[in-house]
């Protein structure tokens, strides 16, 4: 290394950042505004905020309930009997179904995502800022976790202790928070040796003052681009589990049920497929979305 | 090389242990047994079935002995197919599932690959951003998604292809379970090759390979591919886990008689014996295919030093 660092380069690099510092953007109105740029993730989040919508308002809104058996509508095509996307094997209105699936599938990727969120956070940094011997281990133990066949256990999980939907939040919760630990161990550990961080400390700020203003921003950055793509992956294995016949018991409805019960009944209901997957695919969609923009936007490596 | 290996397997071992006892555990906690049947057997009768297997000790010898046997490669007998152990059952089962798993990758690999070096030489634009509409579009949609639908079209439909059965592994039984379990690992890998790929084509060595004048080709396939593969072998150990999940979908949607089917069955009858040897199995199999995602990251990149 050089010491050409500590030069101000001259020429446009040196005028940007008198430009910066003179306006004074901090990193989150810089993120902010290249993810407002990015089409795909404003896109992702306008969809997702109308899917939010009909999923907490929409089950109150619609004329039937989603365990309401009509034995004169059974079999019903979209458009019958004011049944806007049709009606089930038992006459129950999809469209309440599917907004409660919905309801339920957020809420499991949100809840299951929080339970990894604490468990990872706390576990990785933890481990990152004691470092040494301990450090060791603790991670040697997420390596181990990392070589099990998860889903295995978490269907063990599941035929063991039966399938309560707490449970079910708890044990993708429990998987997924590996990743999330190994992510923030490595940002704590950097971060605690980084220059800027020593350029604080020599500068006198406090302890609080560095933890608040240098460490927790930039361990932000990846832990909240992390949680959105954790949410679809969580979705994703609780539809997994419903399609195996363990997650989400009946007549409660999430995504994963109605896509499994459609595909049963493919041949004669095709509406019963589609549109359950439609929205499947499209909250996946807008998650995945969101997630990428938000990693371009606070990872300044790839500006 | 050998050593590493070595001691690869060494820690191999303790993460096993933690396996076998985890499954063990897990399972004994579940309420029901294997015994459980319609009509109660007498108390004699129960006794005499339980000796039989070994479960009337307490319960931390019968996990001694269990470990034991698995040291000793014996995985027990089935506690619910009478006259078969789990060694048979998994001899039975596993190839359909490692024809599946297998063809799957290497479709996944050439297609996702192919894809990602012709969307990297096209960047930013039609070709690549159609590439990358497909990866995204790969990602989000699940395989008890395109299962079902491909199924819906194909079979029902068109009736070109059969929609479920496996038919001794015939090809045209084959297409579309491996192709819904190729699907999203394509999406993955096409985006890992065309990252990779682009990075390695702004590198200084490509420079200097354009500079002295090799061909387009050669500068592709022999300096820029191999090292734009490197993120792609250590991708195949998390993908070989992906297709396993995928494969217990698949499998159950297709009614192919892997071992993804037995895994869920044996697990809601209780059968101990055949879920722990499955999840063993697959743990090991996880293990070893990590490892040699390893070695071969090693063999393709000069500059890894094994140690």
């Amino acid at each position: 290394m050089s010491t050409s660092i500590l030069i101000p380069r001259s020429g446009k690099g040196a005028e940007a950042i008198e430009a910066a510092a003179v306006k004074g953007r901090s990193l989150w109105d810089d993120a902010r505004r290249r993810l407002l740029r990015n089409k795909a993730a404003v896109a992702g989040m306008l969809v997702l905020a109308l899917l939010v919508v009909a999923a907490v308002v929409g089950p109150h809104l619609t004329a039937y309930t989603y365990d309401e058996i009509n034995k004169d509508d059974v079999w019903l095509g979209p458009l019958n009997h004011g049944h806007l996307i049709g009606t089930d094997s038992l006459g129950r209105d999809l469209l309440a179904r599917l907004l409660m699936g919905l309801r339920v599938s957020l809420a499991i990727g949100l809840i299951a995502t929080f339970v990894s969120l604490v468990i990872g956070v706390a576990w990785g940094a933890f481990a990152g800022y004691v470092g040494g011997r301990l450090d060791e281990v603790m991670m040697r133990f997420v390596d181990v976790l990392y070589s099990l066949p998860f889903i295995f256990f978490v269907i063990l999980l599941m035929v063991t202790f039966g399938s309560n939907i707490v449970l079910i939040f708890v044990a993708i919760g429990a998987v997924e928070w590996l990743t999330m630990s190994r992510i923030v161990r490595g940002q704590t550990l950097t971060l605690k040796q980084k220059e800027f961080v020593e350029a604080a400390r020599a500068a006198g700020l406090s302890q609080r003052g560095i933890i608040t203003r240098h460490i927790v921003p930039n361990l932000l950055g990846p832990v909240v681009v992390y949680v959105t793509l954790t949410i679809p992956a969580v979705i994703l294995a609780e539809s997994f589990l419903s399609f195996l016949g363990l997650g989400v018991q009946p007549p409660m409805a999430s995504l994963g049920t109605l896509i499994a019960n459609g595909a049963q009944d493919m041949e004669l209901a095709p509406w019963l497929l589609i549109f359950p997957s439609v929205v499947m695919v499209v909250t996946l969609m807008s998650f995945n979305f969101i997630g990428d923009g938000l990693r371009d936007a606070i990872d300044p490596k790839d500006r | 090389m050998f050593r590493f290996i070595g001691r690869r397997l060494l820690v191999a071992i303790p993460t096993l242990m933690l396996v076998v006892t985890l499954a063990f555990f897990m399972m004994r906690a579940a309420p029901g047994s294997p015994f459980d049947t319609d009509r109660k057997l007498s108390p004699e009768i129960e006794r005499n079935v339980l000796a039989k297997y070994g479960m009337n000790k307490p319960l931390g010898q019968q996990y001694l002995d269990y470990l034991a046997g698995v040291a000793r490669g014996d995985l027990g007998p089935s506690l619910k197919y009478k006259d078969k152990t789990v060694l048979a059952i998994l001899k039975e089962n596993y190839p359909v599932s490692l024809k599946l798993g297998l063809s799957a990758i290497v479709l996944a690999s050439v297609v996702g690959v192919s894809l990602g070096v012709l969307a990297a030489l096209r960047q930013n634009r039609g070709v690549d951003y159609g590439v990358m509409t497909v990866a995204i579009l790969g990602v989000c949609i699940p395989t008890f998604v395109t299962a079902p639908l491909l199924v819906l079209v194909f079979a029902s439909k068109l009736g070109w292809l059969p929609s479920a059965g496996w038919n001794d592994g015939a090809a045209i039984n084959l297409v579309l379970p491996v192709t819904v379990l190729a699907l999203p690992q394509i999406a993955i890998i096409s985006r890992l090759t065309r990252a990779g790929m682009i990075e390695v084509l702004h590198s200084n060595y490509v420079r200097t390979a354009r500079a002295k004048g090799l061909p387009a080709r050669t500068i592709v396939g022999k300096h820029a591919l191999r090292a734009a593969l490197l993120p792609l072998v250590s991708y195949l150990g998390p993908a070989c886990a992906g297709l396993l999940t995928g494969s217990l979908v698949v499998e159950k949607i297709f009614n192919l008689p892997g071992l993804g089917k037995f895994f869920v069955i044996s697990a809601l009858q209780r059968d101990y014996t055949v879920v722990m040897g499955m999840v063993i199995f697959y743990a090991a199999l996880i293990l070893l295919l990590n490892l040699i995602a390893d070695l071969l990251y090693a063999a393709l990149d000069p500059r890894v030093r094994l140690g």
